[in-house]
């Protein structure tokens, strides 16, 4: 166990840019627009400037704080809260995505795969540490940092309006940063099994690749499909390749966190209520109820075992 | 005396080419073993498969432990340096001591910053700012500090300066060597190793073709410096080798009759390079 903590902590130093850097400065990137946006409605002068602004969530926060009924504000209040998380959660995808490829790659290509074979560590907690990585510890702080950049969102819209005397301190008292984060936090590990083909198939195209693991992580898949297609196109008619896209997307994109949502996230644009309604706990882990979400788990677990046996017999050469 | 490492009919095929080719070989503990062999030879496949790195035919025990299937448990008594470069480059010598020390059962922490207290490494320095030299340093002094029962060192001064070179071995032999510990190296720069071996394996096309310890190299080979008058007496003899200095001829036999060649010129014991030259001779032809 101490062991797998320090190959965790290893992987955290190797990927402070990724798993920490990335998601502050994208935090730092949209407060600041936020920040601009403020100023620049401020200096035209009139209070709806600030919603035509790119990137300020200024609208949505006057729409939340407009709300008659209180607990609609707290859940507007919250929905801002998410919607942070959110854009740093894009950030955290492609990370991972690219974390994955390259972390049985990376030290095969510089040898310092040597290095790390002279020590007493088994090959599969060397792998399983960076899933755990990738998968736990990356979300973990892009949560995290989410809710902090929303908090310091509200903070900078609260402090602006109270200069034109509007009083909202009060109100931001309804929001739930404990319970958004607890939220958040909960569903990481949902994130984690939702996203193991993919992991499993990066990592396996990064034990196996000799060079670039994108073109076989990419390549191979639509060209697989291209080939199912064009037996389609003649009409042999092997299978529909629907399904088959839908597992590439699986296989490819799981790693962006809230992909399970899939077609359901065009509901939540209907209101801060049914927005947090997809997003609640409960919720979320009704697609561990999918069998697809288990199939999809198992074969990650296959192509992880796989990742681990080449891992062991790959050398540097 | 008890045996480290024993391979019989070690074989290891590539799709092209056979990297070892039935070697057999002991060594024993308290050794330093000097596997030398032209580029191709094997080395580096016998010493991958010694750690548990590459698949092969044949027998092999490291320590009583067979390195393809307990890899794990062996690379906790066994060591190894792989030329210098591999090292990551991102890390600091903070973070590998510390990495290290909490994942090495046999790690010893104040040995290791001793040794670095020695040396011009800071605890924030990364690899990546480091020369050659500090980084083979740094590697050693992590190694030094693992009180492991083999230590295989592949290429470990290659592309370093006379004297981080000559200070590695120096470090080797007296902060770390003892009976209880077995050392493998391979090199190309013979003539820095040869007095600190205990034993010369010479290994060409995937074959052992010399095990010996160093004190019986010395009473199987000769080296005769012959004038021109005795010369065909010399031949006749059947040398390894022949090369001309000076106008004088030097010959180099294998298990020839000391009292003979006595007769014929000045003997010595010859150098394990001029050694290695006369035993390999034609293998790139």
């Amino acid at each position: 166990m101490k062991t797998f903590y320090w190959l965790v902590k290893r992987e955290f130093w190797e990927h402070r840019g990724g798993f920490l850097w990335a998601p502050v400065i994208t935090g730092g990137v949209f407060l600041l627009l936020n920040l601009m946006g403020i100023i620049a409605g401020e200096a035209m002068g009139h209070f709806d400037a600030h919603a035509d602004f790119i990137g300020n969530n200024m609208g949505l926060f006057n729409h939340a704080l407009n709300e008659g009924d209180i607990t609609k504000v707290g859940l507007g209040l919250d929905v801002m809260m998410y919607s942070t998380t959110m854009i740093i959660c894009i950030v955290l995808g492609f990370v991972v995505f690219f974390y994955f490829l390259g972390a049985l790659y990376d030290d095969r290509r510089d040898r310092s795969l040597l290095f790390w074979k002279s020590l007493p560590l088994s090959d599969s907690a060397t792998v399983l540490s960076k899933v755990a990585a990738g998968t736990l510890l990356a979300p973990l702080i892009a949560v995290i940092c989410g809710v902090l950049t929303g908090i310091g969102m509200l903070l900078m819209y609260a402090i602006t309006l109270s200069f034109h005397g509007v009083g909202v301190w009060h109100l931001l008292t309804y929001a739930h940063p404990f319970r958004v984060i607890a939220n958040q936090i909960i569903t990481i590990p949902l994130y984690a099994l939702w996203a193991l083909p993919c992991t499993g198939w990066l990592l396996l195209c990064s034990a196996w690749a000799r060079s670039k693991p994108i073109r076989w992580a990419l390549l191979l898949p639509v060209a697989v499909g291209m080939m199912l297609g064009w037996f389609n196109l003649l009409g042999a008619r092997v299978m529909g390749n629907g399904w088959y896209w839908d597992m590439c997307g699986r296989i490819l994109l799981s790693v962006f966190p809230g992909s399970w949502l899939g077609h359901n996230f065009q509901y939540a644009g209907s209101g801060s209520e049914q927005a947090l309604d997809l997003l609640r706990v409960g919720n979320a882990y009704t697609v561990m109820a999918t069998p697809g979400f288990w199939i999809g788990a198992i074969a990650g677990l296959a192509l992880l075992a796989g990742a681990i046996w080449l891992r062991r017999w790959r050398d540097d050469t | 005396m008890s045996t480290v490492i024993a391979a019989t009919g070690l074989t290891k095929r590539y799709k092209n080419a056979t990297a070892l080719d039935g070697a057999s070989f002991r060594i024993e503990s308290g050794r330093i073993v000097g596997l030398i062999g032209p580029n191709g030879a094997g080395k580096t496949t016998a010493l991958k498969a010694i750690l548990g790195l590459t698949d092969f035919q044949g027998e092999l025990s490291v320590l009583g432990l067979d390195p393809r299937k307990q890899r794990g448990k062996l690379m906790e008594q066994v060591c190894f340096i792989a030329d210098v470069a591999v090292l990551p480059r991102w890390i600091r010598v903070r973070e590998a001591v510390d990495f290290v020390a909490n994942t090495h059962p046999r790690f010893d922490r104040r040995k290791c910053e001793a040794f670095l207290a020695r040396t011009r490494l800071t605890p924030g320095l990364r690899v990546k700012q480091m020369s050659k030299g500090m980084i083979v340093q740094l590697h050693l002094a992590l190694v030094m500090a693992i009180d492991a029962r083999l230590l295989v060192l592949d290429e470990p001064t290659l592309g370093l300066d006379i004297l981080y070179r000559k200070q590695f071995y120096q470090n080797l032999l007296e902060d770390y060597f003892d009976e209880d510990k077995t050392i493998i190296v391979t090199t190309h720069q013979v003539e820095e190793v040869e007095h600190i071996l205990t034993d010369l394996m010479f290994i060409r096309d995937g074959k052992i073709v010399l095990d010996a310890d160093m004190d019986s190299v010395g009473e199987r080979f000769a080296e005769v410096m012959v004038g021109a008058d005795k010369a065909a007496a010399a031949r006749a003899l059947r040398p390894l080798d022949e090369r001309q200095v000076f106008g004088k001829s030097i010959f180099l036999f294998d298990g020839a009759d000391r009292a003979v060649l006595e007769g014929l010129g000045e003997v010595r014991r010859p150098s394990v390079s001029d050694l290695f030259v006369a035993t390999m001779k034609g293998t790139y032809a």
